[in-house]
């Protein structure tokens, strides 16, 4: 009985999450230039609209571009932060991981506001290194968490052996500590991919009209002109969530099962 | 045998806790050493400070005349096998033995001709392409042994290796790496707190307690004649008593045990008259009989027998002075009540002062 108040419950709960997004997405489809329904014929003029009109194809483009910068900058400043932090003798490390995990809970709105005044002081503001940049301030705490995640499943003794056989200690990280470190970064890489392309809010801050990205483009053209084109491209964005997301649990799931084997 | 590697007043600290104190140790060239000793006796320290894991606080380490106390791990040519086996999981088999021959950067076909005679050696060469993962527990020990071996260090050093295997395989084990160390002449230093482990490998035994090494000595002498009271109690099972010194002469000394008790004891030269003792007898040691028999016979009563299979463990007692004593089996009349005559040997029994 219970077990199955618990279900019903658990199903209302995904429903409620899903329904504006069941309900919104079939409107892709739709010949008609109304978000309206029903829909009477079905068509993809708006996906083509969404690769030939310029102002749409260059945000996929800028997404891209500053997605894949983002998510390889904050790649490589997370992956550091995380060996740093896992330093036995690091004083403070609790509190410097809090720190480095900030932007995850510092309101986007507030982030955005003093890197704008603080990118243009810098002359980055309304370039795509300023953008990138401050796309990575919001991707490294996922990098953090995801590579801390993978690097506190591997052994020390693993280490420790692989430097009694005689590794120094840049071999004992690239024959031992990487490799094993590997699943974890490239799922916090994708995390870091999907953060910054979905980002909005501080877009709007720190970039210029060239900088517009597919999420900022969005959000000015429902303002405009409500056009099914916006459909469309959420269909795009959330085939392409699903698909980093399924990536992601597909790495999580073999560095689970390299630190079973781990495990004696 | 020449000291092939030396402790000199050894300290190592951590934070305001001190887990060796001013250790002195030497370990010879070839000989198979044991750490043993409770938790937190810091033999794992020992064996880390030489694994150049950790750096002792004061003090030197040398090995073979050179001191290598601050050299780092990598460079000191040990091979360490870990409590669990720590393999590299993302390597094969072989790839697993060929990583210290690669970090010594041996050519290519010279590695691959080793590994496969390592692998052979300790007969896992049919299964150098399995994964860690895929082993059981004890072909994942041998693995970490052949890797630790493979690439021909100074020393070998063991942390526990045994520790997580089952009974049968751990004896087994025993053997391989005792028969391995025979045949190849390896210095090994082994970290234990399983006594038997220890009596049956080694060929000399340093005792650990509270950072301080109790007794080193072979295997026979740490078990016959313990030199301080934790030694003689943490060694096998024995009956310790508070005793006293009552005359020594030729010798000999005699030791009261209680009010109307005494025993007859191999003295040295460190035994006086008045002296206050422990007095320590093995329980194996002592003979059950009828009769008085030899030096020392006591007359006790049975207060309890406990069967073990292979032996029996016979509590006895006087009064309120209790003995345990082992013995293979029973007279078939005696039971719980029964006066008996217990007897031992003078040259059984250990007298600690101190």
């Amino acid at each position: 009985m219970f077990r199955t108040a618990q279900t019903f419950f658990g199903l209302l709960v995904v429903t409620f999450l899903l329904m504006p997004i069941v309900a919104i997405l079939p409107l892709a489809f739709t010949s008609s230039v109304f978000l309206t329904y029903p829909i009477e014929e079905y068509s993809l003029r708006w996906f083509v609209e969404l690769t030939t009109a310029d102002a749409w194809r260059l945000s996929i483009m800028n997404s891209l571009i500053i997605g894949l910068g983002a998510t390889l900058l904050s790649t490589v400043l997370g992956t550091l932060a995380a060996l740093g932090l896992r330093t036995k003798a690091l004083p403070f490390a609790n509190l410097l991981r809090t720190m480095f995990l900030l932007p995850m809970v510092v309101p986007a709105v507030v982030l955005g506001v003093g890197m704008q005044m603080l990118f243009v002081n810098l002359g980055v503001a309304s370039t795509y290194p300023g953008v990138i940049i401050a796309h990575a301030v919001l991707c490294v705490p996922f990098v953090i968490v995801s590579v801390s995640a993978s690097l506190q499943g591997i052994d020390p003794s693993v280490e420790k052996a692989a430097s009694s056989l005689g590794a120094s200690p840049v071999k004992v990280f690239r024959r031992v500590t990487l490799p094993l470190a590997l699943p974890g970064i490239i799922s916090g890489a994708v995390f870091a991919f999907a953060t910054s392309l979905d980002e909005v809010v501080i877009t709007l801050f720190v970039a210029g009209p060239n900088q517009r990205t597919l999420a900022r483009q969005m959000f000015s053209s429902i303002r405009e002109n409500i056009s099914p084109t916006v459909v469309a491209a959420a269909l795009l964005l959330i085939i392409g969530t699903l698909c980093l997301g399924g990536l992601a649990a597909l790495l999580r799931w073999r560095q689970e099962r390299i630190a079973l084997r781990a495990a004696p | 045998m020449q000291p092939f590697i030396q402790f000199e007043s050894v300290s190592k600290s951590f934070g305001s806790m001190t887990v060796i104190d001013s250790l002195d140790l030497t370990i010879h060239k070839g000989e198979f050493l044991s750490l043993l000793g409770p938790s937190g006796s810091g033999k794992t320290t020992i064996l880390m400070m030489l694994a150049g894991f950790e750096r002792p606080t004061r003090g030197t380490i040398t090995l073979d005349g050179m001191r290598i106390d601050q050299l780092p791990p990598h460079r000191r040519e040990m091979g360490v096998v870990f409590q669990n086996y720590a393999l590299f999981p993302h390597m094969t088999v072989a790839e697993n033995v060929a990583f210290p021959l690669e970090m010594k950067r041996l050519p290519r076909h010279e590695i691959a001709r080793k590994v496969a005679r390592a692998l052979d050696m300790v007969r896992l060469g049919s299964l150098k392409n399995r994964r860690p993962s895929q082993l059981s527990g004890g072909q994942q020990q041998r693995v970490a042994l052949t890797r630790a071996l493979v690439f021909e260090p100074r020393v070998i050093l063991m942390d526990e290796p045994l520790g997580a295997l089952d009974k049968q395989l751990r004896e087994h084990m025993q053997l391989e790496i005792r028969e391995l160390h025979k045949r190849l002449g390896l210095t090994i230093v082994f970290v234990t707190h399983d006594q038997s482990e220890a009596l049956t490998m080694s060929d000399r035994i340093a005792v650990f307690n509270a950072g301080k090494i109790e007794q080193i000595d072979s295997p026979h002498a740490i078990y016959d004649t313990p030199r301080t009271r934790f030694v003689a109690q943490f060694i096998g099972e024995t009956n310790l008593i508070e005793a006293d010194v009552v005359n020594v002469q030729n010798g000999h000394a005699t030791i009261a045990l209680g009010a109307d008790l005494a025993a007859k004891v191999r003295s040295g030269p460190e035994l006086q008259a008045g002296q206050k003792a422990l007095f320590s007898l093995r329980p194996e040691r002592m003979r059950l009989g009828a009769e008085p028999a030899g030096d020392n016979s006591l007359g006790m009563t049975i207060t309890d027998c406990i069967y073990h299979g292979d032996h029996m463990r016979v509590q006895l007692a006087r009064g309120n002075f209790t003995f345990t004593a082992r013995c293979e089996r029973l007279a078939g009349d005696w039971t719980v009540g029964t006066q008996v005559v217990v007897s031992f040997d003078p040259r059984d029994c250990t007298v600690l002062t101190s």
